[in-house]
């Protein structure tokens, strides 16, 4: 206590005390601002959808109007509806970097889900869409697995690779990883076709298909999947497994065989 | 003899061999073979307890291999096939290939790594040169073989009797023959089967996913499906020859957004179809990017714009994806208008 | 030590078991004679001497657990429905070939392992060819008298491709039946015959009922049982010919210096078989490989991303991936150059290094026997176009994988496409050149260490003030590794008028061999080695100062 009064005439307590207060105001504020907005929660459908209106106007317009009519920036998105925007901005990539490559990544979701409710609601009312699945919709219960198998094997991994790793598209572009994507955001990126990826909308790949293809990913590539040969290699087939026969294979053998080859320690004569 | 006895024993021979073996320091030529360096010993060939040492390190390296084995056949015995265990980095892996795999490994490389360090520390390692003799014969040798070959040539007449060697000859080149013709039972000849697919006039286009006939409503701009035709079933004997020309690729695009004429006649209300057979080497071309209509091949990235006739615009493939006429039947159901008007998959030699 | 009475009654009454053994044997098979020659043989030791036992070993293994499988595979492609203990699979229609791998993969005890034993050791056989050759060709240990042994083990690493293919294909699986797909392709692309062929190898059109089935027996019979032959006669010739040595003091071209078969190359050849299929068995345990159920069974409309043969047939897949898509029609025909070129280049590259031997001993004209080993950089020519040819088949590879390359690097794929293609152009030319300065700078310094010594890295200050480092003169022995080696004078043309006055034609080929052998040793092309003289001049030099 001493020591703090006797430094309190220091000509920098005041910055210190400054940079004190700065940051907790910002702490404060960063607490309380988003509990607030989830506070809309409660409120009627025509609140959530003038709540999402605020959150487009901030976040989206610049890019895609501000009626949601697109511009040079980004696409029009009257009639997206709201499985679109559930999945790009729950995935992180909407609203997407001003300079970006050949496609959106996927980044950290900047938004709750409440939030995106709310903008998924302004959107929707904007035009008719497809909406947000339901849990019962891609959950596992009732799904056949094989058929998922067969399913994503003539519709996904000409893309996404036997199990989903991912792959090249042209030009820099590129099939994702679909491992960790959550069931929910996988079933609205078939519904809508984000980005270069086409759509399997239900009149052609029905919500069973949907829900099998979904309990087939979590099969073959999910936390609890078993690759029972040991070490995957990435999943991508015999380029990594070159690789690693060179690699680890010969390499190991070549060690060995300098050993076997090598002089033994000569005993040095003192 | 006891086996202290080894290197007091050897020590004074070997450093004579190797003394011999110098050549004769050159004051002419710096640059002569001064002849094998003089041998020097290791630890274990003049201290006793480094050879036991190493003694005791190879039948240590043997009697781990056996315990392994025996690792083995109880891991082969109590583990049951489909259990599964999470190994800290590789993941969850069967427990069963895990176990045998690490204890034959052991077990091998065990008797190997015995093997060789007995080789490295207690076999004689004194180097010896060998004499190298040329491999072509001495003259007399070769005049030998060939007035042998010269006298057994005359003696078959085989120069003289014209006949015969000409008949001879003949019978050997034709006789292998038989075995060519043989091989003809291993395929029927091409005609003109890579010609056609199972895509005829009337034929509806059957959904993959739903195994239902199309209608061009269920087909939305950006979408992509998969049909084949009416008619073919899995269960089929003859479906993965059928499917590997009939694959159909579906997408609808925007009328004006079609460049090619005879693609937009092709089509109905903008959805087209294409042959899913890559025209490079026939893999299953569908990587389909609804935003540049481009799809790319994924066995050899050949890249075919659709909204332009299915032109080639990068890639190894030499021709456009071959498009199958479309309309709609009267119950409103998509059909094809007939065959591909070309034949669909790779290139070849008849194909014209 | 026994005593000498001792030793007789031995021989005449109670000998040892062995020895009788041997003895009937002998009287038999003459294994005695056999055994003289080779009992002792001398085998030098190098690591790199190694790499023909790891592939030797591994065949071995392949055979082994190969056998094993044939126990329990199927080579049907009759369609099935799956019941076995892979879920994701449940019911799904395959053929008996993928569901009979599926059950080795998951009900047969060990099954696992044994096929990835079997597997990986194909990808180490492989990679153990190559680098031998590799090892064989920057040495010049194919020179006389060991080309026919260089084309021996040239057709071995072929044929090994082959094999490996043919039973990368047999599970029907997803991805082997997209390369096999591949095949035909590339097959119809053959002018004239091709569709004759294709449809004679599927029996019919692709993909058939028969070629899990024929391809099966090419696997396990044809291309084995005639490599086997060819590996037996490989080894015949390195026991015939005696191992090649590296330069050293006390080594020739008349002797070879190294220790005994029996015992030590005994214990260590034979250890190292165990070390290797140990080695490979803890890869086995450890790392999979072609894991066939996440792939599913082959149709021939499904496909994924990535789909790459295995690494041998890399290059091969690269070649085809880069070319532009040729095709040419004329007269009712079509020449599909996009992949015929292709195919054609992947003879030609292989061909051109397993006849670079006999290119060499026509340039140099050389007859004699060669059994010590060139270091690289004394043969500057030789090792850039081995290099040179290194790059091409590297670049075949990237090429195979730049879908790979282009999502792990964040790159486009046609712009791994471009680089691939001018670099297969321009690669082996930089690489060429590249190489050849290498080498050049290496016999430079070889040239200056023999004459001024090592760098000892000791500077000194010498009275009137000069420092200067001190080099250490080397050793004889050191001396004579560095200046054994023969250096060839580039051939001239010999005179055109022959001693009755006749003018004499200078045939094509003659002067293209004095160019040759002129790019090969000309004045530029290699560092003329130090002569005694030289040595001598400049070490009572360094006395004087």
């Amino acid at each position: 206590m001493k020591k703090l009064s006797a430094r309190r005439r220091h000509p920098l307590a005041a910055v210190v005390v400054l940079l004190l207060a700065l940051a907790a105001t910002g702490g404060l504020y960063a607490a309380f601002a988003p509990a607030g907005k989830a506070q809309a929660d409660e409120t009627s459908q025509s609140l959530t959808i003038k709540e999402g209106k605020k959150l487009y106007a901030v976040g989206c317009a610049s890019c895609h109007g501000t009626g949601g009519q697109g511009s040079s920036d980004g696409p029009s998105l009257v009639g997206v509806g709201a499985a679109a925007v559930d999945f790009q901005v729950g995935t992180g990539r909407m609203p997407a970097a001003t300079s970006q490559g050949a496609q959106v990544p996927s980044k950290k979701n900047i938004y709750t889900q409440a939030q995106i409710d709310q903008l998924a609601a302004y959107i929707a009312s904007l035009g008719a869409g497809p909406s947000v699945p339901t849990k019962q919709q891609y959950g596992p219960e009732g799904a056949d697995i094989a058929k998922g198998g067969e399913l994503f094997r003539t519709n996904c991994a000409q893309c996404h690779n036997f199990t989903g790793k991912g792959g090249a598209l042209t030009k820099g572009k590129y099939a994702p990883s679909l491992e960790g994507v959550a069931p929910k955001h996988i079933y609205e990126a078939m519904q809508t076709g984000p980005q270069n990826m086409p759509s399997f909308p239900d009149t052609t790949m029905s919500e069973k298909n949907k829900k099998d293809i979904i309990a087939y990913l979590n099969a073959v590539n999910g936390s609890q999947t078993e690759n029972p040969g040991g070490l995957e290699l990435g999943g991508l087939g015999p380029v990594t497994e070159g690789l690693f026969a060179w690699i680890f294979g010969l390499g190991a053998l070549i060690a060995v065989a300098v050993w076997v080859a090598a002089r033994t320690a000569k005993a040095k004569k003192s | 003899m006891s086996s202290q006895d080894i290197p007091e024993e050897n020590l004074p021979a070997e450093q004579d061999h190797a003394h011999g073996a110098v050549g004769v320091a050159d004051e002419e030529n710096p640059f002569a073979d001064p002849g094998l360096p003089p041998h020097e010993h290791r630890i274990q060939d003049i201290d006793e307890r480094a050879a036991r040492r190493s003694e005791r390190m190879v039948a240590l390296l043997f009697t781990v291999s056996m315990l392994a084995t025996i690792g083995f056949i109880v891991s082969y015995l109590v583990i049951p096939n489909d259990k599964s265990i999470f190994v800290f980095p590789i993941g969850h892996i069967s427990a069963m290939n895990f176990a045998l795999g690490l204890t034959l490994g052991v077990a091998l490389f065990c008797i190997g790594a015995g093997a060789v360090h007995w080789a490295r520390t207690l076999m004689s390692d004194v180097e010896v040169a060998d004499e190298r003799h040329a491999i072509a014969a001495s003259p007399e040798v070769r005049a030998k073989v060939h007035a042998d070959f010269k006298l057994g040539a005359k003696e078959s007449a085989l120069g003289r009797r014209k006949l015969i060697r000409n008949t001879m000859f003949g019978a050997l080149a034709l006789v292998p023959l038989s075995g060519v013709m043989l091989l003809g039972g291993l395929g029927p000849a091409p005609g003109t089967k890579l010609r056609h697919t199972m895509w005829a006039k009337g034929k509806r286009l059957v959904n993959m996913n739903t195994n239902e006939p199309l209608r061009p409503e269920d087909v939305a701009v950006g979408s992509l499906t998969f049909a084949m035709p009416d008619g073919l079933e899995e269960t089929q004997e003859d479906f993965q020859n059928e499917i590997a020309k009939a694959a159909l690729m579906i997408v609808r695009l925007q009328p004006n957004n079609i460049k090619d004429k005879r693609e937009l006649d092709w089509s109905h209300e903008g959805i087209v179809a294409f042959s899913k057979i890559c025209t490079h080497v026939g893999c299953p071309i569908s990587l389909y990017e609804q935003q540049t209509h481009h799809v790319l091949c994924p066995c050899h990235q050949s890249t075919f714009d659709l909204s332009d006739g299915a032109r080639v615009i990068f890639g190894p493939a030499g021709h456009a994806l071959p498009q199958l006429r479309i309309g709609v039947d009267s119950e409103g159901y998509l059909q094809a208008l007939g065959d591909f008007e070309e034949p669909v998959g790779p290139a070849f030699w008849e194909r014209g | 030590m026994s005593t000498a009475p001792n030793e007789e009654s031995r021989s005449r009454g109670k000998a040892p078991a062995g020895e009788r053994i041997a003895d009937w044997a002998d009287g038999r098979l003459g294994i005695y004679s056999l055994a003289k020659a080779n009992m002792r043989k001398i085998f030098p030791d190098h690591w790199s001497f190694m790499l023909g036992e790891v592939c030797m070993y591994s065949f071995i293994i392949i055979i082994l657990t190969g056998v094993y499988l044939t126990l329990f595979f199927h080579p049907s492609m009759n369609e099935v429905e799956y019941h076995g203990s892979y879920v994701p699979l449940q019911g799904q229609l395959m053929s008996e070939a993928f569901s009979s791998t599926l059950h080795i993969s998951f009900d047969v005890r060990g099954g696992l392992l044994i096929r990835q034993i079997h597997h990986w050791a194909a990808l180490i056989f492989l990679a153990g060819m190559f680098v031998h050759m590799m090892r064989v060709f920057f040495t010049g240990a194919f020179r006389k008298p060991r080309e026919i042994n260089w084309l021996f083990g040239f057709l071995l690493f072929v044929l090994g491709m082959f094999t490996g293919f043919t039973g990368y294909s047999l599970p029907d699986d997803l991805l082997s039946g997209t390369g096999v797909r591949f095949t035909e392709g590339a097959i119809l692309s053959m002018p004239i015959v091709g569709t004759y062929i294709s449809m004679f190898l599927f029996g019919g059109e692709f993909p058939g009922h028969d070629f899990v089935a024929r391809f099966y027996s090419i696997h396990i019979l044809l291309l084995p049982g005639i490599m086997l032959g060819l590996m037996v006669a490989h080894l015949i010739l390195v026991f015939y010919h005696k191992h090649t040595q590296f330069a050293g003091p006390g080594k020739s071209e008349k002797n070879v210096v190294g220790m005994p078969l029996l015992p030590v190359y005994m214990a260590k050849a034979g250890g190292f078989f165990f070390l290797v299929f140990g080695v490979i068995a803890a890869i086995a345990a450890v790392a999979q490989i072609n894991p066939i159920w996440a792939m599913g069974p082959y149709r021939p409309d499904q496909v994924s991303t990535g789909a790459q043969p295995d690494w041998y047939m890399g290059f091969a897949e690269g070649l085809v991936r880069y070319m532009p898509g040729w095709e040419i029609n004329f007269w009712g025909h079509t020449l599909v150059l996009g992949v015929f070129i292709p195919l054609v280049l992947f003879g030609l590259v292989l061909a051109a290094i397993a006849v670079y031997p006999f290119i060499e001993s026509w340039v140099t004209g050389d007859k004699s026997e060669h059994h010590i080993l060139d270091r690289p950089r004394n043969a500057p020519t030789r090792t850039a176009f081995g290099v040179a040819w290194v790059t091409v088949y590297m670049v075949g590879l990237v090429g195979g994988g730049n879908d790979l390359f282009a999502t792990h690097f964040h790159l486009s794929i046609n712009a791994v496409t471009w680089f691939v293609r001018i670099s297969f152009f321009a690669g082996p030319v930089i690489a060429f050149i590249v190489t050849k300065r290498i080498c050049l700078g290496l016999q430079r310094r070889d040239h200056d260490k023999v004459l001024h010594g090592r760098e000892t890295g000791i500077i000194k200050r010498l009275p009137h003030g000069e420092f200067i480092e001190i080099h250490e003169p080397l050793s004889q022995e050191q001396l004579h590794t560095l200046t054994s080696h023969h250096q060839y004078e580039p051939a001239e043309i010999g005179p055109t008028v022959d001693e009755n006055g006749v003018e004499r034609k200078v045939t094509a080929s003659e002067k293209l061999r004095v160019k040759l052998s002129n790019a090969y040793y000309g004045e530029d092309n290699q560092i003329p080695k130090p002569t005694v003289e030289e040595y001598k001049e400049i070490t009572s030099g360094h006395g004087h100062h």
